[in-house]
């Protein structure tokens, strides 16, 4: 669906429904289920928004949302609580940095740099657990948390496709 | 009134600057959550009345959404079953046999264990209630692994009893609320359990790293551990009750000694949180809270046991060796006598080694050892 121009974009619609969709979805892949011994992967949804927002246009308001995805993500997940929310800001911070690079790349190069970002943000939280916890994570468990999310990239080209020519004054 | 409508609507701020305000702002408010969490105490206090009600909200959401997934594991298990009975029923047959012989040797291992224990005297640990409870959500990443299970405060859960699947340990209660109770796994990065070697009593400490096999650490003693070592609970420091089955020793590819949980060879809908409450269950704490302390009894009733003693009227008592006869050893059950023991004096009636000090083959005025 496209969008004049000018309008400026609602954030109930770019920034609420992305991040309670976000918010669906970890609690879906919360699930205590096992098939042949296997469970489901863990992926961090909301590094879809944190990279999208950041792609779309600066924002005040998208801090703040990311910042209670985050909380939400250590509350429900019964990690350290501030712990998502610094590292999905590092990675929302260095996408906002890198927007002029970053916009107008093919679809194969975007999903190389959401995977660069997505690695940018574990290892903040790798870093931010071992100055919390005094104790090293698994390098594997981060690494295949690392791999599923960044499988994730489809879903956050979509958002940026959807709203970034929303409002024309950031292109 | 739309903003752009009021007074301010001409007002025009530099939107990327503010945003990086923004971004500022919220980093500084993630980072004084970060720096107030105190989760790795594993406290009651810690675990805050937000995260409290977070788990209240979404212990009908998750069990709602994992209701479909144990509908469809269950009826799995039931085309399973139907298809696969001859051959389970094979498995079962053998698997009974042997387990018949292990039942005879159990019960004779017991009745030897009780009739040891009545010889001791020794005081057993007191059976332990425990509430079975479902898990409606599972985070499993490196940096949290917790469950949420549908038991809480109403059922007399508290803030570290431990939890048990059929196999073995899964973790401890860390956060209690009312219907509901989050479990910190052991294999999460702030579980710390205290663990031994079944086979050695080795002792170690179960240190989870995110990983699906936690780390034995600060292991003790010279070659304490070997390949599938069984490991247990050792009950230190009074977290969690001696013996619970943990898992089996792994050398893992770090060339860390690691450990493969039992808990997670079975399904992980169902587990047993122990209402274990530290050692002070093994204790009668009306007894201990009593107000009046029993009197202070000593040898003799005239003297305190806060008096100094005069030393040139009581030389040094010897101490209750060999060469104590038989006749002192019998008369200490009885209330102490003023008048010295002259008819008991002792005998050399063994070859002992040197006295150095002549008093020692004296006997005590009182006749009894202080």
């Amino acid at each position: 669906m496209s969008m004049s121009g000018g309008r400026a974009l609602n954030p109930g619609r770019w920034l609420g429904v992305p991040m309670l969709l976000c918010m669906l979805a970890t609690v879906l892949f919360a699930a205590p289920i096992r098939i042949w011994g296997l469970q489901l992967p863990e992926p961090v949804f909301a590094m879809v928004p944190a990279f999208a927002w950041a792609m779309i246009r600066p924002s005040i308001l998208a801090p703040f949302a990311i910042l209670i995805l985050g909380l939400f993500l250590d509350i429900f997940w019964g990690g350290p609580t501030g712990l998502w929310g610094l590292s999905l800001l590092v990675a929302y911070a260095m996408v906002l940095i890198l927007r002029n690079a970053m916009t107008g790349q093919s679809r194969p190069m975007m999903w190389a740099w959401f995977a660069g970002v997505t690695g940018i943000a574990m290892a903040a939280a790798f870093l931010f657990t071992m100055l919390d916890s005094l104790a090293m994570p698994s390098l594997l468990a981060v690494f295949w948390q690392f791999l599923v999310t960044a499988l994730l990239f489809p879903f956050a080209h979509r958002l940026v496709d959807r709203f970034e020519d929303a409002d024309v004054r950031f292109r | 009134m739309p903003f752009r409508e009021g007074p301010l609507g001409d007002l025009k701020v530099p939107l990327t600057w503010t945003a990086a305000v923004a971004l500022i702002v919220a980093a500084v408010i993630a980072v004084a959550f970060l720096l107030a969490d105190r989760r790795e105490t594993l406290q009651d206090q810690a675990y805050g009345v937000t995260r409290q009600t977070v788990d209240v909200v979404a212990k009908p959401v998750s069990g709602a959404i994992a209701a479909p997934g144990r509908w469809t594991g269950l009826g799995l298990d039931y085309v399973r079953s139907y298809f696969f009975t001859a051959s389970e029923n094979r498995r079962l047959k053998t698997e009974l046999a042997e387990m018949r012989q292990w039942r005879d040797r159990a019960l004779a291992l017991q009745d030897q264990n009780e009739r040891y224990k009545s010889l001791m005297g020794l005081r057993t640990d007191p059976p332990i209630p425990m509430a079975a409870a479902r898990v409606v959500s599972d985070s499993r990443g490196p940096f949290a692994n917790t469950r949420l299970a549908d038991a809480g405060s109403e059922r007399g859960i508290q803030v570290g009893n431990p939890v048990l699947n059929e196999r073995g340990l899964v973790g401890r209660v860390v956060g209690v609320s009312r219907g509901v109770s989050r479990v910190l796994l052991l294999t999460d990065i702030a579980s710390r359990t205290p663990v031994m070697i079944d086979r050695t009593n080795a002792r170690a400490i179960l240190t989870g790293d995110g990983g699906p096999n936690p780390k034995l650490e600060y292991l003790r003693g010279v070659d304490p551990i070997q390949q599938g070592d069984r490991v247990v609970t050792s009950g230190d420091g009074g977290v969690v009750p001696r013996g619970l089955p943990v898992g089996a020793a792994v050398k893992g590819l770090d060339g860390r000694w690691r450990v493969v949980l039992f808990a997670d060879q079975s399904s992980i809908d169902y587990v047993r949180i122990l209402l274990f409450k530290d050692f002070a269950q093994l204790a009668d704490e009306k007894e201990l809270q009593a107000k009046t302390l029993p009197p202070v009894t000593t040898e003799d009733q005239q003297t305190s046991i806060l008096s100094i003693p005069t030393p040139a009227l009581t030389p040094a008592a010897p101490a209750p060796t060999a060469t104590t006869p038989p006749a002192a050893t019998g008369a200490q059950p009885k209330p102490p006598v003023a008048k010295p023991p002259v008819a008991t004096a002792p005998k050399p009636v063994a070859p002992k080694p040197a006295q150095p000090k002549p008093a020692a083959a004296t006997p005590a005025p009182t006749g009894a050892p202080r």
